[in-house]
């Protein structure tokens, strides 16, 4: 069985020497981003939670787009995606992607309108 | 090699069997496929998390008030820091994965058998600090009131600091016991699901002391939950409070609403539970590598299989640790 690994990352920044060096590689990058996130996290500059871009706060978005970084590299470099064929690539994360974007915005957008109706509607419920 | 793989003799040809399409094999392409209905599974769950969360976005618990507890530390406040080991522990223990497929696929036995057992402990230690911190989330801390209409009130002091209700609640000679066996009829007794202070004794302790006050669920424009004066909180307390909530469970949680709760427990509870059968699939791969299964095969897939499967819990509590502790 032949196993060619694709030892660039970052678009072809960084190219590691063998497989092993690349694992390991990537695990100092993904504890440096979690490090950032818990160190926002309790931190939480006023700047990033005073200023909002799209309805949500600056802090989160950073949340957000970091764990989606955490998540490309552990499923290209952990799962080895990169190292599989287009096709399986794109039908699993494609796939994934449209249906859960799909379903996080129709709840989300149906949670805002039910908190809508009980903030400005005539139902009465804090006691 | 000849137990998993069928030859027809006629490889080679497009109809004739044995291809693999995307080139990758039946089992590796199977794990895809549960992988991707199992992200979806847990993206439902999450998804509706957020659903609710927005529903009651303005009273909804911050998680860096809730989860503050670090094991040996005691009275510390330290939020995150325990959750943020946890999910070391996880990213850690996916790397030692990772190698164990790597010197599989250079079938390295004595590697791969180090490395699956150091991905075994990692898990190990993950579902064990998950225990734990369900356990100190079902023990809870301080202690609340719930309002008849099911809000949390929280106690604070004039500087803003939290009080536990075991500090200010007097006890009071009628307020009912838990009936033990020793006391009352031998053969019955009830189980102590009783809070420890009645709510008369806890009403009675907060107007005795001037300097608590009383935090709503409620958040300010700050995002802050909002602590209200002493003579809100004196109406709060006299004329909307029912009962003493300690700890967390389905029904009552002394963080905030039952909401955070239930999904805490569904959604850490069920990822615990792929962690916990990751951690069993990796014994029973582990003892095979050990007695030489995937030597004799010739083929180190399995290790690569579970692996995939290991890969994405890891993947799933990036996703959970965000949504219930940062976010």
């Amino acid at each position: 069985m032949a196993h060619e690994h694709k030892l660039e990352i970052f678009r072809g920044l960084v190219k590691f020497k063998s497989n092993i060096t690349k694992i390991w590689g990537i695990f100092l990058f993904l504890s440096i981003v979690t490090v950032i996130e818990v160190a926002f996290g309790i931190v939480k500059p006023d700047f990033l939670i005073d200023n909002t871009f799209l309805a949500m706060k600056l802090l989160n978005w950073i949340f957000i787009i970091l764990t989606l970084v955490k998540a490309y590299y552990i499923t290209w470099d952990f799962m080895h995606m990169r190292d599989e064929t287009k096709g399986l690539r794109r039908s699993v994360v494609w796939t994934a992607i449209f249906l859960i974007c799909y379903l996080v915005l129709i709840l989300l957008i149906e949670g805002d309108y039910i908190y809508e109706v009980y903030k400005s509607g005539f139902v009465k419920f804090d006691f | 090699m000849e137990t998993t793989v069928a030859k027809t003799g006629t490889e080679g040809k497009t109809w004739g069997g044995g291809n693999q399409p995307l080139r990758a094999s039946y089992g590796k392409m199977m794990m895809w496929f549960f992988i991707v209905s199992d992200a979806l599974t847990f993206s439902g769950f999450l998804a509706s998390y957020g659903f609710s969360r927005f529903k009651f976005v303005d009273a909804w618990p911050i998680a860096d008030q809730v989860f503050t507890h670090f094991p040996f530390l005691h009275g510390v406040d330290a939020p995150m820091y325990y959750v943020a080991f946890m999910t070391f522990i996880l990213i850690f223990s996916s790397v030692t994965m990772v190698l164990a497929v790597d010197a599989g696929h250079h079938m390295k036995q004595k590697k791969v058998i180090l490395y699956m057992f150091l991905t075994i402990i990692g898990g190990a230690i993950f579902v064990g600090s998950q225990a734990w911190e369900w356990n100190t989330f079902i023990k809870g801390d301080y202690g609340a009131v719930e309002t008849k209409g099911g809000k949390i009130l929280q106690f604070l002091d004039t500087d803003g600091k939290r009080v536990a209700i075991r500090d200010f609640a007097v006890t009071l000679p009628t307020a009912r016991d838990t009936h033990e066996n020793k006391n009352g009829v031998w053969f019955q007794s009830e189980p102590e699901t009783q809070t420890s202070f009645s709510y008369e004794e806890v009403k009675a302790g907060f107007l005795a002391k001037e300097n608590l006050l009383v935090r709503v669920q409620y958040k300010d424009e700050n995002g802050e939950h909002i602590v209200l004066s002493r003579e809100a909180s004196l109406d709060k307390i006299n004329h909307d409070g029912k009962l003493v909530v300690e700890g967390a469970n389905l029904r009552h949680n002394e963080y905030g609403t039952p909401l955070f709760a239930d999904f805490f427990f569904f959604i850490t509870g069920f990822h615990g539970f792929h962690v916990f059968s990751g951690v069993l699939i990796n014994i029973i791969v582990f003892f095979n590598v050990v007695i030489g299964t995937y030597e004799k095969r010739g083929s180190y897939e399995m290790v690569e299989k579970v692996g995939l499967y290991w890969h994405f819990v890891d993947l799933v509590w990036v996703f959970v640790f965000t949504f219930f502790y940062l976010v």
